[in-house]
């Protein structure tokens, strides 16, 4: 591990602008950047440690909706009793995440932002346009059975490793920040994360700086909610497809249904396509069939990682036959 | 000193397994490197070590004041600088559960924590969960039903569940949990594979482990 200074941050703007000083990083949980520090992908030169802000409340909004602080412990949110009762799917989604030990630790904010698991990515004997721009994505000829289909780019073909997102993206969730000045800033979920283009080293919409404090879930939408997460083991993995699915149907006609998917793309991935698809729609397979159509149009495999296409077919068609049958 | 010479000299005194390895390879190591390698090796360039920062911990109710690199892990603090060796290092990257101590009752991976980020927090490690000479129930249980063959996993298996009954305990859900709303969780098997699924066993002691943790929860095992 590389040397750095250790500062303990009294404020959000203390923190923000500690961070936005090159070579400043932000310690939350640090289940992702302790890992990654201690094999040299991540050498910050400082580190801000703000575990002691107060920013691990859940409270209710005047909407009807959640604020989750940037440091409410993935353990705690999965088991606050109003997340369980009308956002089941984020429930589900942060228990099919990691440990119960890493739960213990991982953060709201930490987890949005922890870094690709690309093999590539963290070894630094190998090239990586992430890590060193401009080198070369090792994984597009190399060992890509856990990369994307969706939204890659000829410089990165890395997925976003989390499923607490997956959820939030099917939620609409908005992410709170502060910066060095003490001025906030909303972002919709679906502009926090990038797809890499041409740039991959640049991963959110956060400028330097802009620390996450909280995240807002609006008033819970109507129907069934589930996420479904198909890995290697049955637990402890991550995802090689996940769905996080709220749907809203009666008597076998769908109202409207909302998908975001995980282990698909660099981000968590919603398909407005496919949710079209099932707008005022029988509830069968040609329906199904119809959305997965319309999420994998532009999917494109790279070898090793080609049977996401029928998988991610087939766990759809599933999980939106469970949630249909009266 | 040479492997041949080093155990001729453990032969003359009476030693436990634990001083050998605590004094021996300790000892060996100290000879070698300096103190801040060994808190956060590599140093891989030639950079001065930063500052040592002061910590306070209570560790099995007691005080301690440690001066450390910033860089050292909480395991790497309880295991070369207290000597507390329960906890083990396995992978040192949070995947394989042997380093799990509790941090004010919860169950944490040591190897993925700063000891400085716990300045003034209380922690246990299965040094500190007997009552003088009579086990915890759980390392008692862990023994009765055998719930470990090579014993590399099992100070933080006992620890993970202890911190595990906690957590069930306080009506938190688990992955396979069916109805997410019941406020009370039923611990069957299924329920106790999934929240154990971060430490893992390379003997697969794993019924064993589950059955003595169903004892120790007070179930029928």
């Amino acid at each position: 591990m590389r040397a750095f200074i250790y500062h303990r941050a009294d404020s959000p703007v203390h923190a923000a602008a500690a961070a936005i000083q090159p070579g400043g990083k932000i310690i939350a949980g640090g289940t992702n950047l302790l890992d990654l520090m201690k094999l040299q992908v991540e050498t910050p030169s400082s580190l801000i440690d703000i575990n002691r802000l107060p920013l691990d409340k859940i409270e209710e909004t005047p909407e009807g909706g959640l604020r989750i602080g940037a440091l409410v412990r993935n353990s705690d949110l999965a088991a606050d009793s109003r997340v369980r009762q009308h956002y089941g799917v984020l429930s589900r989604a942060l228990l099919a995440g990691a440990s119960a030990q890493l739960r213990n630790k991982a953060t709201t904010g930490g987890n949005l932002l922890q870094r690709t698991r690309c093999y590539y990515f963290y070894d630094i004997t190998k090239p990586c346009n992430k890590r060193k721009p401009g080198s070369v994505c090792a994984a597009l000829a190399g060992f890509n059975r856990i990369h994307a289909i969706l939204g890659t780019s000829e410089q990165c073909i890395a997925t976003h490793p989390s499923d607490m997102a997956v959820a939030m993206r099917a939620l609409d969730a908005k992410v709170e920040t502060i910066n060095d000045s003490g001025e906030n800033k909303i972002i919709p979920i679906a502009e926090l994360h990038r797809l890499p283009g041409k740039t991959p080293e640049i991963e959110t919409s956060l400028s330097p700086g802009e620390i996450i404090t909280a995240v807002t879930l609006p008033p819970p939408p109507p129907g069934v909610q589930l996420y479904r997460k198909v890995r290697d083991r049955a637990s402890y993995a991550f995802a090689l497809v996940s769905v996080a699915a709220i749907v809203d149907s009666a008597r076998g006609r769908i109202r409207s249904a909302r998908l975001a998917f995980g282990g698909l793309a660099p981000k968590p991935w919603r398909s407005p396509q496919a949710e079209q698809e099932l707008v005022d729609a029988p509830a069968n397979t040609t329906t199904f069939n119809a959305a997965a159509e319309a999420v994998l149009k532009d999917a494109r495999g790279f070898g090793d990682n080609d049977f996401k296409i029928p998988l991610t077919r087939r766990t759809l068609h599933r999980v939106l036959d469970e949630m249909t049958r009266a | 000193m040479d492997e041949e010479k080093f155990h001729t000299r453990l032969d003359q005194i009476e030693v436990t397994r634990r001083t050998v390895i605590e004094t021996g390879t300790t000892a060996l190591l100290l000879t070698a490197l300096p103190r801040a390698a060994l808190a956060a090796a590599p140093l891989d360039d030639n950079q001065p070590p930063p500052p040592p920062v002061t910590v306070e911990l209570q560790i099995n109710g007691r005080p301690y004041s440690l001066a450390l690199d910033p860089r050292t892990t909480l395991l790497d603090a309880l295991r070369e600088h207290l000597a507390l060796t329960g906890p083990k290092k396995g992978c040192d990257h949070g995947q394989c559960g042997a380093c799990t101590v509790l941090i004010e009752g919860r169950r944490i991976n040591s190897c993925l924590t700063l000891a400085v980020m716990h300045d003034g927090q209380s922690i246990t490690t299965i040094e500190g969960l007997a009552d003088h000479e009579s086990l915890h129930p759980m390392q008692s249980a862990f023994v009765e039903h055998d719930g470990f063959q090579c014993g590399y996993c099992t100070s933080g298996q006992i620890c993970s569940a202890i911190g595990m009954l906690a957590e069930s305990q306080l009506g938190m859900p688990s992955y396979v949990t069916e109805n997410l709303n019941q406020p009370a969780v039923e611990l069957t098997d299924a329920e106790i594979r999934e929240r154990m699924s971060g430490n893992i066993c390379r003997c697969a002691a794993y019924p064993n482990i589950v059955a003595a943790i169903k004892q120790a929860a007070g179930m029928s095992t």
